[in-house]
């Protein structure tokens, strides 16, 4: 009984996870027919090739985590009111507010920024008041504009829930033992919030590393990150092999990042709990 | 504080607003509304490869999200007796349908699809006794199953996280009453995940019909929506992408809407 209940799934996750995965690995020993593609051979020379891309890795390595930090930075006092200071019969519809354009499509969105810093956009604007020239797309900032709008609700979110869990006796307490606002914020109310931060700067960088459509549009080529490699080096130049290496480096820098985030979680969950007891 | 707090919904919101308001535009700049017009959306609906893309695009989401919410209800259901080890290791997998980037699957699956066509393909060939032996290549079902992966993971956590949520008691109390197995579930579980059952079918299409960059590496010669406005878009920005984008929006919009109202009534029922 249970295994039918799970064997439609297990065959799936195996089928289109597991075993893409091993192809991909085997992929990335192979190389590259004359034609295109792959051909069979077990050789390290595409992992060797890596730093011909450095400039993708660089881009996405730097701009990833500053999106990410620029997002945290906006995203913290947001999810502090909405849990905090907001009041109770708006919070459901102010938190509904922030998760929805999550939900819409990300090239909408992103195609909405394109429009708004495009030639026809606020530089139209500016040169009718007589500042030309001025150039917004195809920037990094354009790039960290774009992904700290795409990206900034999934970094509230797990900081509200945080922040909503808090127990506000903790903080009643720190206030009736003569803490100031400012020294129970940073005493109290941020050390618990960290485990939320810690998920959602996790989660977001991680998205961020293997974005393509955010420095496609806003960057407009000048600004590439590893997934616009991949996209060339797939459906473009069609070297299958060297693309497959980059695939699988890109996964292990998800893992570390992921190993990274849970080791200070658990430093942080574990350290809390001593502070409780 | 307040001030703050109204930029970043201001932020949120100014831009899809923007593209909203220009797709009624008249005229072609997007920093001056020369008055308000229809035009774009006769345009949109007008073009034949729009709308099969829209077609493609409905029924792929649509397909992926009906088996991913049949088996992710399952295996939620089915995971509760699990060994620790086998729960752990399907946990695990669960978890990295999720986290690993759209890009690395849609790479997988293309070469991973590839390589498989490249045995099956000859292999049907020599064994077909007509004259044009059937080719698999890439297509819908390569969409559906890529977006199925993650859309299965996703209703597995959400119906799995309603379980979890249920009271023991009263499966107990139905088999004390001589229910059979398959009774409690018709009458006692399913109402009670059926919404969150609902609210992963509406998120699992909205993924779907939002996804870009899994279906660019699998869709072989297919196109979907968001396939057809990225295209559309490196051509140039014209206002009919601000009214395709606008119909987009609204569709997603309405899907989430349902979708957490579901996730709502569902948590003031338990009475959470």
């Amino acid at each position: 009984m249970t295994a039918a209940l799970v064997a439609p799934a297990a065959a799936w996750l195996v089928v289109f996870l597991v075993l893409p995965f091993v192809a991909m690995l085997v992929f990335a020993f192979g190389e590259r027919a004359p034609e295109g593609g792959y051909q069979p051979a077990f050789t390290f020379a595409q992992f060797a090739n890596l730093p011909t891309r450095a400039t993708a890795f660089w881009n996405t390595l730097m701009l990833a985590p500053a999106g990410a930090l620029l997002c945290l930075l906006v995203a913290y006092p947001t999810a502090y009111y909405l849990a905090v200071k907001a009041n109770p019969r708006f919070r459901l519809i102010l938190v509904s507010l922030v998760v929805v354009p999550f939900w819409t499509s990300l090239l909408v969105r992103t195609y909405a920024w394109m429009y708004i810093l495009g030639s026809r956009g606020i530089p139209n604007l500016l040169s009718m008041i007589g500042i030309e020239d001025v150039r917004l797309l195809n920037t990094p900032g354009a790039v960290l504009l774009g992904i700290v709008y795409g990206y900034l609700p999934l970094m509230i979110m797990p900081i509200y829930v945080s922040l909503e869990k808090l127990d506000r006796r903790l903080l009643e307490a720190s206030a009736d033992l003569g803490a100031k606002p400012a020294s129970t914020f940073f005493g109290v109310t941020l050390p618990l919030s960290l485990p939320g931060v810690m998920t959602g700067v996790a989660l977001v960088t991680i998205l961020l590393l293997g974005e393509y459509l955010i420095p496609q549009l806003l960057g407009g080529g000048k600004v590439f990150f590893i997934g616009n490699a991949l996209v060339d080096l797939f459906l473009q130049s069609r070297n299958w092999p060297f693309g497959s290496a980059i695939a699988v480096t890109l996964v292990a820098v998800v893992v570390v990042v992921l190993m990274v985030a849970m080791r200070i979680a658990w430093k942080v969950a574990g350290t809390r709990q001593v502070d409780l007891v | 504080m307040r001030a703050f707090i109204s930029s970043v919904y201001l932020f949120l919101y100014a831009p899809i607003a923007l593209v909203v308001l220009f797709s009624f535009n008249a005229g072609r700049n997007a920093s001056e509304f020369s008055g308000f017009s229809t035009a774009w959306y006769g345009k949109a609906l007008g073009n034949s490869f729009l709308v099969s893309a829209l077609q493609n695009s409905l029924m792929i989401a649509f397909t992926s999200a009906a088996l991913a919410a049949v088996f992710g209800t399952m295996a939620a259901l089915g995971m509760e007796r699990l060994g620790p080890r086998m729960r752990a290791l399907f946990d695990a997998l669960l978890a990295a349908a999720i986290v690993v980037p759209g890009v690395v699957i849609g790479i997988a699956t293309l070469v991973a699809l590839v390589a498989l066509f490249s045995f099956v393909n000859p292999a049907l060939a020599s064994l077909w006794p007509g004259e044009r032996p059937p080719q698999l290549g890439l297509g819908y079902g390569s969409i559906i199953a890529a977006h199925g992966l993650f859309s299965m993971a996703l209703v597995t956590m959400i119906v799995k996280a309603r379980i979890a949520s249920l009271g023991r008691d009263i499966v107990e109390a139905s088999s004390d009453l001589y229910a059979t197995p398959l009774t409690t579930f018709r009458l006692i579980v399913l109402p009670q995940i059926l919404p969150s059952i609902l609210a992963g079918f509406l998120l699992a299409f909205t993924f779907s019909f939002d996804d870009f960059i899994i279906a660019f590496f699998v869709a072989g010669s297919k196109t979907t929506l968001p396939i057809y406005v990225f295209a559309s878009i490196r051509r140039g920005v014209t206002p009919e992408i601000n009214a395709i984008a606008t119909m987009v929006l609204a569709a997603s919009l309405a899907l989430i809407l349902s979708a957490r109202l579901l996730i709502r009534e569902k948590k003031s029922k338990s009475g959470e």
